[in-house]
């Protein structure tokens, strides 16, 4: 797919490991031709040594998703080094400890609102910022992990993620005048730092890996990047408020197929 | 590459990335309890150490690498 994304923009958010979806989502987006502008939270220096780890090193912006005039100035800042944005990728996620683990029950409001306003307010957020740069058909892609089922551990994560599946879908409502697309892709399980971070997340795992039809690698973030990056191509141009599965197809079984 | 050039390589890592005294470097020192590196901050100085020693620290292996003496020991025998 050389060339796929030629002379496209894109602002790409939540690499912080080589290990980070948004990672392989900006090295493939500059494999296939496009420019990329990372942003960065909390460990700057952490993330600006990962970013010199790309095919061409990145410029990083700083960016807290709560912080206004971290928001207020983002498309200043993006404006230095692209004069415009056709792809705005969403990778951040966050919730407290308390919010995930099985301690469901007993989480305090403020830790929720948290995640929250990490994880769901953020997607409308960041466009916000993002949106004098864009135009028409530009897009933005967010990441979910399928919201319509609870799973253990995921907590008020899971809740979230709900809010964010619903809130791309408002997104497509009100930009699509504009012309901007607002689409999710809902990736399996994937061995990044947001996932260890998860305490019992390996419980996802064998699963799975074992009922997915195609199978599911933990360690290779490729097959969602190709999806993000496909989204924000041309080639997705009358897709809006969709979420696409990337999960070896686990989401479409009823129950575990013994052997086949 | 001796023993002690890495250990001193990574002091200046642990000191740049986690403001560690590189005075309390030494071998027998682990990362998490003595010299108070959090698992972000573990992250970054394996980054680092990755580049400044040229070599690759898989993730399966970072978990072993509980003091600055393994780490020692995994650099030594894999730069």
């Amino acid at each position: 797919m050389a060339g796929l994304l030629e002379g496209k923009r894109l602002l790409v958010t939540g690499v912080i490991t080589d290990q980070s979806i948004a990672f392989s989502v900006a090295k493939l987006a500059q494999e296939n031709g496009a420019t990329v502008v990372l942003t960065g939270f909390g460990r700057m220096s952490l993330v600006e040594r990962i970013a010199k780890r790309l095919p061409a090193e990145a410029p990083v912006i700083e960016l807290d998703v709560t912080n206004q005039e971290h928001l207020e100035t983002l498309a200043e800042k993006v404006g230095k080094h692209m004069d415009g944005i056709d792809g705005l990728v969403h990778s951040i996620g966050f919730a407290p400890a308390s919010a995930l683990g099985g301690n469901f029950l007993e989480t305090t409001w403020d830790d929720v609102a948290t995640a929250l306003h990490v994880s769901t307010y953020s997607y409308k957020s960041l466009a916000m910022a993002a949106l004098p740069l864009m135009r028409r058909g530009s897009s933005v892609v967010g990441l979910t992990f399928d919201a319509t089922k609870a799973w253990p551990v995921y907590d008020w994560m899971g809740v979230a993620k709900a809010g964010l599946e619903s809130a791309s879908r408002y997104l497509a409502l009100h930009l699509g005048k504009q012309g901007i697309r607002s689409n999710l892709v809902s990736a399996g399980p994937l061995r990044t730092m947001a996932a260890k971070s998860i305490p019992g997340f390996e419980q996802f795992e064998d699963a799975w890996t074992r009922r997915a039809p195609l199978g599911w690698d933990l360690q290779d973030q490729e097959p969602a990047a190709r999806a993000v990056l496909a989204l924000v191509s041309d080639w997705f141009p009358a897709t809006t408020g969709e979420i696409i599965h990337v999960d070896g197809g686990y989401h479409a079984l009823g129950a575990e197929a013994a052997s086949i | 590459m001796t023993r002690d050039e890495i250990t001193s390589g990574l002091a200046e890592i642990l000191e740049e990335v986690a403001g560690v005294n590189p005075d309390d470097v030494a071998e027998e020192k682990s990362f998490t309890d003595d010299l108070d590196v959090d698992s972000l901050s573990m992250v970054e100085v394996v980054v680092a150490a990755e580049e400044k020693f040229g070599v690759k620290i898989p993730d399966n292996e970072v978990q072993n690498l509980k003091t600055v003496g393994d780490a020692v020991t995994y650099i030594e025998s894999n730069a």
